[in-house]
């Protein structure tokens, strides 16, 4: 469960995000969605506490991001734009690394490590260094990464870019799984993804939210790509439908 | 605890895994070597000089301390000046620009855990660096007889300006994501600190006394001298503590910005 309520960042003059609220329930995947430069990954770093919010409280799983830090931080899995990996570790080395600094148990630690291959589908490549590896696989151990100390929350910054078909049904249909018993925070361009794996969407535009609403309910009467293009633009005219003929193309 | 010890096995592998460690340590070795040759030459030199013109007076000053292994350990401290910034140079500013730190700083991990980590890390490189070097006094010990206190008190002294010019390379690469930006400001930081005591004879008591208390090689001096002195370990000891804490500040800075 994540809450966020209020949530202002500033930049010194500039405003990245503007009294930002939503609220992700436990087994749900909530689509967060908007354009580039909208405020997504600065709402996500504020969540994964790797930013300070200007004002404005986020709250995960009960617990307060700025009083209860060291707690939120040992229950989220985050996956950030860029996979966070060191060049010059071998894939099992960098999981063992990162579950110790996620507090992973000593006695649980090869299982975990074991699982977050099997699910990630790097067994293959378990011992190759992470520089050498294609973008898909540093995609997938990325996620192997956020998932490793099974954190009640996940926040995935973009968690199919770069893989191919294949694998992006293989991520999604992971995703749809851990979603099961858990709160998860989607970031995407890719709409269709949206509409197949999030129960609510949440689009931000400028800094503000614009839509925060059930999928079923957004689709109801338009489709998805029309929600969106109608929430960042904001006069609906000719231009708006060219973009909708275009995206439908 | 265990995350600092987590962290420094992280750090001391990824010396170890990049060619920076070997190119390091093949440098200092090289280097340390040229000077232990050069210096026991000159001092075999002055040997047969002195015996020939039978000045007994010389003979007894010249000693291995103070003609080969003093010398040494300063020419070691300078050749560190400039390979420690390299060692430290990548800690915060290579995690910065690969991404990493935002896995570091969300995990759940104390900022404490994170700079100490790193310190230890740097720290365990720095001592595997001046113990290899520990093969030159070594040499003359098998062959010849000099103080083994003067020699420890020495590399006492070597290991603390090491740790301490570590300690400022983590600080000044805690600012910046630029490798080259924290390598060149730690350079310039610890040359600093080397001369700043130049101008102590002409600068008046007081601030003479300043620059010399401030200067890095003044305290190194005495314990190469084999002078232990709690002033010196106190210096050493505050540079260290001072930018440790400087660089827990700088870290967490991120925090509040």
């Amino acid at each position: 469960m994540i809450e966020v309520r209020n949530l202002t960042k500033r930049y010194g003059d500039i405003t990245a995000v503007r009294d930002v609220s939503f609220t992700a329930q436990t087994g749900q995947i909530l689509g967060f969605l908007g354009p580039n430069g909208a405020g997504k990954t600065t709402t996500m770093r504020i969540i994964t506490g790797f930013l300070p919010a200007t004002t404005g409280t986020v709250k995960v799983a009960g617990f307060d991001i700025f009083e209860q830090s060291h707690e939120v931080r040992k229950r989220i899995g985050y996956l950030p734009e860029s996979p966070p990996l060191y060049a010059d570790m071998t894939v099992t080395s960098y999981l063992r690394f990162v579950a110790r600094i996620k507090g992973v148990a000593k006695r649980e630690l090869p299982d975990a490590i074991d699982r977050a291959l099997q699910v990630c589908g790097l067994a293959d490549v378990s011992t190759r260094l992470l520089g050498h590896l294609s973008k898909g696989f540093r995609q997938r151990v990325g996620l192997a990464q956020a998932l490793i100390h099974n954190p009640s929350v996940l926040v995935l910054d973009e968690p199919t870019i770069g893989l191919d078909p294949r694998q992006i049904i293989d991520i999604r249909t992971l995703i749809r799984e851990l979603s099961r018993d858990r709160t998860v925070i989607l970031s995407t361009h890719i709409l269709p993804e949206v509409a197949q794996l999030c129960e609510k969407v949440v689009i931000i535009n400028a800094g503000e939210i614009v839509v925060e609403d059930t999928l079923e309910n957004l689709t109801r009467e338009l489709s998805l790509e029309q929600v969106f293009l109608r929430a960042v633009t904001k006069d609906t005219g000719a231009e708006h439908e060219a973009g909708v003929a275009e995206v439908n193309a | 605890m265990k995350n600092v010890l987590t962290i420094a096995g992280k750090e001391l592998r990824s010396y170890f895994v990049s060619p920076i460690a070997y190119v390091v340590l093949t440098g200092f070795l090289l280097l340390g070597g040229w000077f232990f040759f050069n210096l026991l030459a000159r001092f075999n030199f002055l040997l047969s000089l002195y015996s020939s013109f039978r000045n007994p007076e010389a003979m007894t000053r010249l000693n291995l301390n103070d003609f080969v292994i003093a010398p040494l350990l300063h020419n070691l401290s300078v050749v560190l000046v400039i390979l420690v910034p390299v060692i430290t140079m990548r800690s915060f500013a290579e995690e910065k620009r690969s991404g990493t730190y935002e896995l570091l700083m969300t995990s759940p991990l104390s900022m404490t855990a994170i700079v100490l980590g790193k310190f230890f890390g740097a720290f365990v490189f720095a001592l595997i660096m001046v113990l290899l070097t520990a093969i030159y006094p070594l040499i003359l010990l098998l062959y010849g007889n000099p103080e083994l206190g003067i020699i420890a008190s020495g590399y006492l002294g070597l290991l603390l300006i090491a740790t301490a010019f570590i300690s400022v390379g983590l600080l000044t690469s805690s600012f910046t994501e630029n490798q080259i930006i924290a390598a060149v400001s730690c350079l310039v930081t610890l040359l600093l600190l080397y001369i700043i005591s130049w101008p102590a004879d002409t600068s008046g008591p007081v601030l003479g006394s300043v620059l010399r208390y401030l200067s890095l090689t003044e305290h190194f001096g005495e314990l190469v001298k084999g002078i232990i002195d709690t002033r010196d370990l106190v210096y050493f000891l505050s540079v260290i503590v001072l930018s440790l804490f400087l660089t827990h500040r700088s870290v967490e800075s991120i925090r509040w910005r």
